[in-house]
């Protein structure tokens, strides 16, 4: 579904007055935890959480509005009083490293992750144009040190020490492509920059953005087995946009506050592959057969959307972006110890008879806890027809990664 | 569990007797207010923001941090190019920011009506061996055609000026407002944020602080010389050496070009400045709410030294600029570095001032 008209475009979502908010990190946290089946609650700097921190003067939300905008969540945050309190305190303590932090997603990516109270070093590595990004970066005042590394002789250190590595590298659609045109010149660039993983920093958490994703993350798990580092629990294709365009969109239909949607998306990160399980949307809504088409069908086009929109400027970086940290942010948290993180992404799985399938996941401090089976039960006619028709298309994309890096394996 | 402090339960009220108009049996006076000075207007909450210039380098992280910020119900982007893609990729975020795009000056007005809040990061930026001044004959041209879109369209915004030169481009839209007669001091500021941010991390580098916690007053311009930081009075308060005083001084006023030589032809500071501008934005909007001390440096109107434009540290409020503060004691080095900053800013305003007037 491409955009009606190329010069005005209105999309209404509904309006409501909530700490969803990117702000600036606190210089003290409050500690106030909400019991949410919904993973954004709050995004505060990069926290796409349930508490609202906001005790400096520099948050974008200050100490009064934020004490206003608790008592809103009173009713939610009851729950939670019987949990033990997670204590938010957060120490900048984490380092991330953004392979591909010169580039159209790589910049905000950037401006995003130094915007997080969680993280103490941040680690920019490209071929070329770093050095700028760094020392634009390097200037905002929040306590995450940058570092810049050019070029592949600088990459071993990119990575020394790291605990999250986000990888956005790659190029990007133009209008007409599919993802799995990028194939050749990706794959390439994501076996490279694996490979450097697996040699400096094997424990850390791997990010995959870089399309097509449902192949690049099987390739990556190759990689990683070749050099027999591979963990399965802490290799992610970051499938976060596809629900995050599911939020909006349903929120926008159905004329819900965004602040409490919540829909999974479950499969892979392209096309068909993509599916919105749009019966265990939170809060529980119905939709006609006519919406579920129209909104499955939204959601599954969403990226060629804003590549057609963009007329060949690009694809989406921004919201890519923003999805990205939202999936560090959560990964981070579950790192310091959250015990209630929970994302869709795309992971080696079980759940069907695929080797890698996205589903919503537990996230712990050793990587994916467990899948959440459940929501792969009680689906619609529609759903269940949906999952039939994109396990081939999906299989297909899984074998072509894989034949890709073997392949390059037995000529190494 | 927190419960909801009078403040909270005040505004609460406040909404609900603007859904609920209440009879008031007070004798004589009618004690409403007019549906006009009612802070939700239409019951709903949030600002009306627009970015001119979101397409560009800073256009857009600034457009994408915007599009995050809870106290922003509408984001309008204009630019002359590329709008719709950007737009199309913002609107996709989850947050509750209303986006429209517009493109091309037949569409500047629509972009403007109604908005609170106009942000203006348009214009090219610097390239290495590049003064902010050299920009001035393209950005000049820039600052004053939407200027005029605003006078025309929602004269009573609070204009957010990132434009370079700033020191220069203020003074032209003031005289733009002037000529149309929609002028009004409180509500036109260049945005020097990013000079803070800049000292703020600098001298906690220095002193190895945290540097959400430091806080340095930076008075004067938004160029070299005129960048003039307060080291004296820095919070928390520490005594720095001279030698630190003159690193610090001298890589806070050419911060920028800092950024302008490591991007080596590729553009200047485009994440850091919508980093500070998107904080900027937001204390114009905490101010616009009713927040209560909401203070941060500008480059406004001002008659804090003799100069009629002069940032310093300004208090925000519904009607803008509530409060200037004068600029507190200065030590002799300070001293010195105010009358360097001022002769450089003099012409740099009157600059500004003839473009308009020619």
């Amino acid at each position: 579904m491409a955009a009606t008209s190329a010069t005005t475009f209105s999309i209404r979502s509904t309006i409501a007055f909530g700490p969803k908010a990117g702000q600036l990190p606190p210089s003290k946290p409050s500690g106030v935890r909400f019991n949410s089946k919904n993973s954004l609650v709050s995004f505060s700097g990069l926290k796409a959480v349930t508490s609202v921190i906001c005790e400096s003067n520099t948050s974008f939300l200050n100490k009064e509005s934020c004490s206003a905008l608790r008592s809103t969540f009173a009713r939610k945050a009851q729950s939670s009083e019987q949990r033990p309190q997670y204590a938010l305190q957060p120490q900048a303590s984490f380092k991330v490293a953004v392979l591909g932090a010169a580039g159209g997603i790589g910049q905000p990516l950037a401006l995003l992750i130094k915007m997080s109270p969680l993280v103490s070093a941040l680690h920019l590595y490209d071929v070329m144009n770093v050095k700028g990004v760094a020392a634009d970066l390097s200037h905002c005042n929040t306590p995450s040190q940058v570092l810049d590394f050019t070029g592949p002789e600088e990459l071993a250190s990119a990575l020394k020490g790291v605990n999250i590595v986000v990888i956005p590298a790659g190029v990007p659609r133009k209008p007409g492509m599919t993802r799995d045109d990028l194939f050749n010149i990706n794959a390439n660039i994501v076996k490279t920059l694996v490979e450097a993983v697996a040699d400096n920093c094997p424990d850390a958490f791997i990010h995959i953005i870089s399309n097509p994703v449902n192949s690049t993350v099987p390739i990556a798990a190759e990689v990683l087995k070749q050099k027999g580092v591979y963990d399965p629990k802490k290799l992610f294709g970051v499938t976060t946009l596809d629900v995050v365009r599911a939020n909006t969109f349903v929120a926008q239909k159905k004329n819900l506050k965004l602040i409490d949607v919540d829909v999974p998306v479950v499969g892979g990160h392209a096309g068909i592959t993509i599916l919105p399980l749009l019966s265990k949307t939170m809060p529980s809504v119905s939709f006609t057969d006519e919406e579920v088409g129209d909104l499955t069908v939204r959601i599954q086009n969403a990226g060629t959307e804003v590549v057609e929109a963009k007329a060949g400027a690009g694809s989406a970086t921004l919201s890519m972006a923003y999805a990205a940290a939202r999936f560090v942010e959560s990964s981070l948290r579950a790192l310091d110890g959250d015990g209630d993180v929970y994302e869709c992404v795309f992971v080696e799985s079980n759940l069907t008879e695929l080797p890698f399938f996205a589903s919503r996941v537990k996230l712990g401090r050793n990587g994916v806890e467990s899948l959440i089976s459940s929501d792969l039960q009680g689906l619609t006619e529609y759903e269940q027809k949906a999952l039939e028709a994109l396990k081939p298309e999906l299989k297909a994309s899984i074998e072509k990664g894989v034949a890709f890096a073997q392949k390059q394996a037995v000529a190494a | 569990m927190q419960q909801p402090t009078s403040g909270a339960n005040q505004r609460i009220a406040r909404i609900a007797a603007h859904l609920h108009p209440p009879t008031l049996q007070i004798e004589g006076e009618s004690s409403g207010l007019g549906r006009m000075d009612c802070r939700a207007k239409g019951g709903s909450p949030g600002f009306k923001v627009a970015v001119l210039g979101a397409a560009g380098g800073i256009g857009q992280p600034l457009a994408m941090l915007m599009k995050i910020n809870p106290l922003v119900s509408v984001l309008h982007l204009y630019d002359v190019v590329n709008t719709p893609g950007v737009t199309a990729d913002i609107s996709h975020m989850d947050t509750n920011a209303v986006v429209r795009g517009f493109l091309g000056q037949q569409q500047l007005e629509d972009a403007l009506t109604g908005m609170d809040i106009v942000i203006i990061p348009a214009g090219v930026p610097r390239k290495p061996g590049m003064t902010r001044d050299d920009l001035f004959n393209i950005n000049a041209g820039i600052v004053k055609t939407l200027c005029e879109g605003i006078a025309k369209c929602c004269p009573k915004a609070i204009v957010n000026l990132i434009s370079n030169p700033v020191n220069s481009t203020v003074p032209i839209a003031a005289e733009v407002f002037k000529k149309v007669g929609t002028y009004d001091p409180k509500r036109l500021l260049g945005v020097t944020m990013l000079d803070v941010v800049r000292a703020n991390t600098f001298v906690a580098e220095v002193l190895g602080l945290d540097p959400r916690e430091v806080d340095v007053p930076v008075v004067g311009g938004h160029a070299g010389v005129t960048i003039l930081p307060l080291l004296s009075q820095v919070k928390p308060s520490c005594s720095l050496t001279p030698t630190e005083i003159d690193y610090l001084t001298d890589r806070i006023q050419n911060g920028g070009t800092e950024v302008v030589e490591a991007k080596t032809g590729a553009g200047s500071a485009t994440l850091s400045m919508a980093y500070a501008a998107a904080k900027f934005a937001d204390a114009c909007l905490r101010g616009l709410r009713g927040d209560a001390g909401v203070i941060e440096c500008a480059y406004v109107a001002s008659t804090v030294t003799e100069l009629p434009f002069f940032a310093s540290k300004v208090r925000l409020g519904r009607a803008g600029i509530e409060e200037i503060y004068s600029l507190g004691p200065l030590n002799e080095y300070e001293r010195a570095g105010l009358e360097k900053a001022k002769k450089e800013l003099a012409g740099s305003i009157q600059k500004g001032v003839s473009f308009v007037r020619k």
